[in-house]
């Protein structure tokens, strides 16, 4: 089957998500190197202007272009959430690639432990590491990593587990395969799948929780351009100019809506070979 | 039973335990001494050093971790530097808004999810279900602020129905203290009811395929009777659990939302022991929450045994 006929056969949600998600890195790579307005100077005579030709959605309080904001956001939300998922991948994968293959007491510490990191939502983590380091977009970052660690380590210690079961594992053990090999060779290309799908949707939930932090100053700083910012900046003036308050929030929403559906989408076309035998 | 009741508590105090000395460590291994950060940069040293003995931080580490811990079973949270109080006055004080209001978005949550679940899989693939489905999924992407905020913009600002934000205090008597909170509840619920209606719809449908759906629709009882008298029941452990993942979520969620409607709880006021480097405050706060997500699963796993007596047995 080729690329083509996977996609067209796919549901119609997944491709709406597709497209959102494609659209959001295209608008983040774009603002790298090209935005309508600078996003340099300050100039509050030109604040909180009306949509027109020259700013399509306006401006804000510091005279701004909104639609260039929000170009800019989508990069730091990509970049925030890219990271803490890469920290989640890097320490929960392994973590879980271990409890499955040792069980026993290891198993048990590591899931305990993730039992208990799973209780500290990264909003508390980033919380305390900004009380105790000052806000920024680093301690957001290693917040939400936090936070997706125990994720990582459940998912694919259940995973890891059901393939260290098959009958082919126990063979290539059984002639002395060592559990390195083994957890290299079959297991994880086995569950790559899955986690796939599991860091689309803690992609999905990064990038809220930036916009949170960031909403609540305790991520992006200024001059860095993020949509929680913008959120946080438009509330002040949110009986001027409500409209301010809408967009960053619809540009969340999307970049969100369109992460779930991708997962969502991967995860039906992966479930006929991951789901288990019926009773 | 009793066995596995014992054990649950041990493992709940252990979480505790260990909930607490991760705050601790974290405080303790981060560059950064809490006497500077309280007094800021340009503080003399003797008045660092003379904080740090008034707050205890000469003494050895696994001393000072005890006597926090062991002050905080008893009630006593330290003293606050910038209020110059009990922490665990404050708290208290806080709590009076904070437990409120998540009790508030917890009931909204299973009033809502529940309705919309359980009528969208009496309605599979009709109308119905497919509208409970898109709305939810919309849902689900929403950052609750954002909808904190937009609820502000339409019930205060246009339609002047229900403030913009603080919280008069309970001594100016409930129904204004219910009116300052139900914009905030609302935006926490509607978020967290998106994904929790989606798990209520998937696990009734689970149990419509069960025999004794069949046999309680044979016997005569109405399909809307066996929907709520025996469908709902059974398909409460799935919905169970992720209610107790999503309490994580939800006080979270009140920290952020406190902030968005100026409502002095627990969330609005660790941002203002962070603006006032408070460290004692902040540090006592963050284990105060997750103290209540832990022991809020050790009850979801307590009420599994009460909703379903076939696990009591396993247990």
């Amino acid at each position: 089957m080729s690329g083509h006929d996977t996609l067209r056969r796919s549901s119609p949600a997944f491709r709406a998500g597709l497209v959102l998600t494609l659209v959001l890195a295209l608008v983040a790579a774009l603002s790298l190197v090209w935005t309508p307005h600078s996003l340099g100077g300050v100039a509050v005579a030109n604040g909180l202007r009306p949509p027109s030709a020259a700013y399509w959605l306006g401006t804000d309080h510091f005279g701004r272009d909104v639609v260039s904001l929000l170009m800019a956001g989508a990069r730091t939300s990509i970049l925030v959430a890219l990271l803490a998922v890469a920290i989640g991948i890097a320490l929960g994968v392994v973590l879980g690639l271990v409890a499955a293959a040792r069980g026993g007491w290891i198993d048990e510490v590591i899931m305990r432990g993730s039992d208990i990191t799973f209780a500290f939502p990264a909003i508390l983590t980033a919380v305390l590491l900004t009380a105790l380091l000052g806000a920024g977009t680093s301690n957001a970052i290693l917040a939400i990593g936090i936070f997706n660690v125990p994720v990582f380590a459940r998912v694919t210690r259940g995973a890891a587990t059901a393939v260290w079961a098959r009958e082919y594992v126990r063979a290539a053990e059984a002639v002395g395969k060592g559990r390195l090999r083994i957890t290299l060779d079959h297991v994880l290309p086995n569950i790559l799948g899955l986690l796939v799908v599991q860091a689309t949707i803690q992609f999905a939930i990064a990038i809220l929780a930036e916009a949170a932090l960031s909403y609540l100053g305790i991520g992006a700083q200024p001059p860095q351009p993020s949509w929680g910012r913008m959120l946080r900046d438009a509330q002040t003036y949110v009986f001027v100019a409500p409209a301010l308050a809408v967009y960053p929030g619809l540009a969340i929403m999307l970049a969100v809506l369109g992460l779930n559906l991708l997962g969502d989408g991967l995860r039906d076309a992966l479930d006929p070979r991951l789901r288990a035998p019926r009773r | 039973m009793a066995q596995y009741l014992f054990r649950r508590l041990g493992t709940l105090l252990v979480s505790l335990f260990v909930a607490a000395l991760l705050v601790f460590l974290v405080v303790e291994v981060l560059p950064g001494d809490p006497a500077r950060t309280i007094l800021g940069l340009d503080a003399p040293e003797s008045a660092v050093a003379a904080l740090r003995t008034q707050l205890g931080l000469d003494e050895p580490a696994p001393l000072r971790f005890f006597t926090w811990l062991g002050g905080m079973a008893a009630g006593d949270f330290g003293q606050s530097y910038a209020y110059r109080s009990g922490v665990g006055r404050l708290v208290a004080d806080r709590l009076a808004v904070t437990l409120p209001l998540a009790l508030m978005a917890l009931a909204l949550t299973v009033a809502l999810a529940l309705a919309a679940g359980v009528y969208a899989a009496s309605r599979r693939g009709r109308a119905g279900d497919t509208s409970v489905m898109l709305v939810s999924q919309l849902g689900i992407a929403v950052p609750n602020f954002w909808l904190g905020i937009l609820l502000i913009i339409v019930f205060a600002v246009w339609l002047r129905w229900l403030p913009a934000g603080g919280f008069p205090g309970w001594d100016a008597g409930i129904w204004p203290c219910f009116r300052a909170l139900l914009l905030p509840a609302v935006s926490l619920a509607l978020v967290q009811a998106a994904i929790l209606a989606r798990v209520t719809r998937a696990a009734v449908l689970d149990v419509m395929e069960e025999d004794f759906m069949r046999t309680a629709q044979a016997k005569g009882l109405s399909r809307r009777a066996a929907l709520w008298r025996h469908a709902l029941r059974n398909a409460l452990i799935p919905v169970l659990t992720i209610l107790g993942l999503q309490t994580a979520n939800l006080l979270a969620g009140t920290v952020v939302i406190e902030n968005v409607f100026q409502l002095p709880g627990l969330g609005r006021l660790v941002f203002q022991a962070i603006a006032q480097r408070d460290v004692i405050v902040v540090k006592s706060v963050v284990v105060l929450l997750v103290a209540m997500v832990v022991v809020v699963n050790f009850a979801v796993d307590l009420l599994y045994m009460a909703v379903d007596p076939r696990l009591r047995v396993a247990a």
